[in-house]
């Protein structure tokens, strides 16, 4: 079987896995890491969203072998330590998170947005498909404002 | 399997138990006013919530608080935590009434413990109702008990000792209760009494979950998230709804795949195991099965209607003499959908069996997993674990029976994962059903208001939450159909005072997989009454509002809609295309009112963009869960009532995964939600499903407002707008 090696969360790790194994059963299955959620496996829910090289990906649906040699953070990567990015400090301040399990996926959807657009509106916000079944968008929405002021200041 | 009549009465008593409490409780109806008055239904006695207090009442101080040496609190939650918030609300009521930081509570779901009977059901909205008292009783125990062991060390008299802050203090003394807590287990102190305070400094006020920095770190473990032995293990499944397997082809072929670990077929379909999931998904894929036909592998969307609409029981009033209004609805099944999908963890040996599942029935699924695998009861263990999501899902625990299964069929432990596809075509479904709704009226008063509701078969088969009652939902004579009667007759009623008013279920037994989901009959029968409530008020020329503030039946339920009505500034201008709409509930002893604003100039793709929700949960242990309660009770709505329904298709649904079934997304949510939590007016009331019918309502009015459209079936767009997975 093929060995690929990639870094995650700043840490470089060797998997053996076929080819076309999808990156999410690499990450959970093989190395434990198990912050980013199954919830379709087709790239519709978007639960699984990590990144990689800074930008959102879904590994659900890339395969293992197409992330060899670069950089995947996922939600446990994301905190300084103890220090927590300015998303996760706008989630806990708006209480976002209900039965939890999309919002690894919606946090990283969200900070890859900041990244692109520092003081998203209405509209680049709703373009944020990540499906939450228990109904918390609107604290999302909130929450996401507010950690746009947070990077700000 | 036989059951001992005993058993047979214990149901009874609880089936007549309404009855035997009218007689108590009727001097509390409140008396008519201007209105036809409408004598109380059996749910304004005694709602489901009651008989789930009452059956779990002998069992209800089985719980255990422990005061811990480190000087914290670890309450043992006999529930589910899927979401709603209930591990945060119980740490609340412990950390008030021991005086203890809310830091320094934990809450452990219990695993399975049939000693609780009845009282380890979560469902009904009923966590906090049922456990407020005894949490409380217990931490105020332990409070009393920690005081008098401080008292017996300094040998001072108790009533001279307060608490606060973790600590025992007297006037030149102070010991934390880690100091205390080994004197405190003493048997020798004596009896102390216990009164709970009738003062708050934590309940009431807003207050974050306990989890949620687990949850935004990504720590928060999920059953799959646990670090523990199992293959990962996928299922192929039949082509139609309860279809089991005639032969496997290709089991070697498959064997041989790289990573799969073995093949199995059980009940349900034939297991992959793997060295990971996308090696099981790719093993299950590549099965050959021949199949046997499922349960209903003849029906679809039309025969269904068909069937309900013939089930639905004939109106009493004619339209003779006076005015009348009619009017039929009909709402499509729909997926439970929980984010995290069906899974468990499996680990069956000879002699002995562990099982890890989101579970909100696990004594039922103990028993009923002992059973299959031949072992005694007490060599099952049964953990709950924190699920992703539920909405009445996760009273079902066919995923820890299969995994059991399979386990058990290969020899090792297993960790099993539904695909969504599997999980929204053969999980569980809410019960499509079809509404006939009659009002008869007179110098503008309504003189009679009847409801026949016609339903697929809602399956209680988890019963109470035991083996007892989970049986004798299954009896044929009975049975689930009366079983479904009580939970019908005890949730559902009209806040109005209508005239004579009667609300019937009759139900069509189809063999499929439904379930209770979030506010079970509420949502599609209240949701119903409250758009034939607009069209009423407009057919005698009446404001909305002003036509159900007119009706309803106490000032409690008028704050609620006076509120949403002055904060949302109902009445106000709007361009075209645009409206407001408005919907009441009251449920399980709490209420509330929505008002929403839609944007249905795109009618294929209407938009609510405002909401306005004001509730009464008689007292609010924490208002920013129930805040949250509320947000997802509207999502839901929002998409239940314009997008989110399952097509049935030759024994099937056609929907697989959320690009299909269309559960809102970010785009389809409001931008501006007020959620109002009214200032306490007694003891909690119901919380997690009391914010569905109330907004299902005011969006269906919203969108017959600014359409000038009807809404008649639901969800209101629902075209088959892709392409079906292949069964
Ligand atoms: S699991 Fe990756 S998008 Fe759904
Ligand atoms: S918080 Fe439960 S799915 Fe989003």
């Amino acid at each position: 079987m093929p060995t690929y090696s990639f870094t995650v969360n700043g840490e470089t790790v060797t998997v053996d896995a076929p080819a076309d194994l999808p990156a999410l059963w690499a990450l959970r299955d093989k190395l434990g890491i198990t912050g980013p959620k199954y919830g379709c496996g087709i790239d519709v829910c978007k639960a699984c969203t990590s990144h990689i090289d800074g930008e959102a990906f879904n590994p659900c649906v890339t395969p293992v072998a197409e992330i060899a040699g670069r950089e995947v953070t996922t939600i446990e990567g994301l905190a300084d330590g103890d220090v927590l990015h300015p998303v996760q400090q706008a989630w806990l301040e708006q209480d976002v998170a209900q039965c939890g399990y999309c919002q690894p996926g919606q946090i990283m959807a969200a900070v890859a947005l900041l990244r692109r657009t520092p003081d998203p509106t209405d509209a680049e916000i709703d373009a944020i498909e990540n499906v939450c079944r228990c109904g918390t968008y609107f604290r999302v929405r909130q929450a996401i404002k507010r950690a746009a002021e947070l990077m700000r200041s | 399997m036989s059951i001992p009549t005993n058993r047979r009465r214990f149901l009874a008593y609880l089936v007549a138990a309404p009855t035997l409490t009218v007689a108590a409780k009727i001097g509390t109806a409140e008396p008519a006013l201007a209105a036809v008055p409408t004598p109380p239904a059996p749910a304004d006695l005694l709602d489901l919530g009651d008989i789930l207090i009452l059956a779990g009442a002998p069992t209800a101080n089985l719980l255990t608080l422990t005061v811990d040496e480190d000087g914290g609190a670890t309450l043992h939650l006999p529930r589910a935590e899927v979401g709603q918030g209930i591990t945060t609300a119980t740490a609340m009521l412990v950390a008030d009434e021991l005086d203890l930081p809310l830091a320094l509570v934990r809450v452990v779901l219990d695993d399975a413990r049939p000693e609780l009977l009845f009282n380890q059901l979560t469902g009904g909205s009923n966590t906090i109702r049922s456990v407020y008292r005894p949490v409380r009783t217990a931490a105020a125990a332990a409070r009393a008990r920690l005081v008098a062991a401080a008292a017996a060390r300094w040998g001072v008299p108790a009533t001279t000792l307060r608490t606060e802050d973790g600590a025992v203090l007297g006037q030149d003394h102070r010991a934390t209760y880690a100091e205390l807590t080994r004197d405190a287990a003493r048997t020798d102190l004596g009896p102390t009494t216990v009164t709970p305070k009738s003062e708050h400094r934590i309940v009431g006020t807003p207050t974050s979950r306990v989890d949620a920095r687990a949850m935004v770190t990504g720590r928060q473990r999920y059953t799959l998230d646990l670090d523990l032995p199992g293959h990962p293990t996928m299922v192929r499944r039949p082509p139609t709804i309860n279809g089991t397997v005639r032969r496997v082809h290709n089991a070697e072929a498959v064997k041989a795949m790289p990573g799969v670990v073995d093949v199995v077929v059980v009940e349900t379909g034939v297991a992959v195991l793997a060295e990971t999931f996308g090696q099981a998904q790719q093993g299950k894929d590549a099965l050959e099965v021949s199949w046997n036909p499922g349960t209903v592998d003849d029906e679809d969307d039309d025969t269904i209607r068909r069937k309900l609409r013939a089930a639905a029981l004939p109106f009493v009033v004619p339209p003779l003499l006076t005015q009348y209004q009619d009017a039929e609805f009909d709402f499509a099944f729909v997926s439970h959908a929980p984010l995290e999908s069906n899974t468990a963890i499996a680990d069956v040996r000879a002699d002995r069996a562990e099982i890890w599942a989101g579970l909100k029935s696990p004594i039922v699924a103990q028993q009923t997993i002992a059973a299959e695998l031949g072992l005694p009861q007490h060599r099952v263990k049964v953990h709950v674990v924190q699920g992703g999501g539920s909405f009445g899902r996760r009273l079902f625990f066919d995923a820890a029976l299969e995994a059991a299964r399979i386990s058990k069929a290969a020899g090792r432990p297993v960790k099993l994962l539904w695909s969504r596809i599997d999980d929204m075509r053969h999980g569980r479904t809410r019960a499509a059903s079809h509404h006939k709704l009659r009002a008869t009226f007179a110098l503008g008063n309504v003189l009679t208001f009847e409801h026949r509701v016609a339903s697929v078969e809602t399956d209680f088969g988890h019963g109470l939450g035991e083996i007892l009652t989970a049986t004798a939902a299954e009896l044929p004579v009975g049975g689930n159909l009366s079983f479904a009667q009580t939970v019908f007759l005890t949730t559902i009623k009209s806040p109005y005072h209508f005239g004579v008013t009667t609300q019937l279920l009759n139900e069509v037994p189809l063999r499929m997989h439904t379930g209770s989901w979030r506010s079970v009959y509420s949502a599609n029968t209240r949701g119903a009454e409250e758009i034939f409530v607009d069209e009423l008020a407009r057919r005698l020329r009446r404001d909305p509002v002003a036509f159900r503030r007119a009706f309803l039946k106490t000032a409690r339920q008028r704050a609620v809609l006076d509120k949403v009505a002055v904060e949302g500034q109902w009445g106000k201008a709007l361009p075209a295309g645009f409206a407001q709409g408005v919907g009441f509930h009251e449920e399980y002893k709490s209420c509330t009112a929505c008002l929403v604003e839609i944007d249905a100039r795109d009618r294929a793709h209407p938009r609510v963009t405002r909401a306005v929700i004001a509730a009464d949960y008689g007292l609010p242990v924490n208002p920013r869960g129930l805040e949250a309660q509320l947000l997802g009770g509207l999502t839901d709505a929002i998409s239940t009532t314009l997008t989110a329904g399952l097509h049935i298709d030759r024994g099937l649904p056609l929907e697989g995964s959320y690009s299909q079934f269309h559960y809102a997304r970010q785009a389809d949510s409001p931008t501006d939600v007020r959620i109002f939590i009214m200032p306490p007016s007694g003891e909690p009331g119901g919380a997690g499903e009391l914010g569905v019918p109330a907004a299902v309502g005011a969006i269906a009015n919203a969108y017959a407002r600014a359409t000038g459209v009807k809404p008649r079936s639901f969800p209101i767009n629902f075209p088959v707008d892709f392409e079906p997975f292949p069964r």
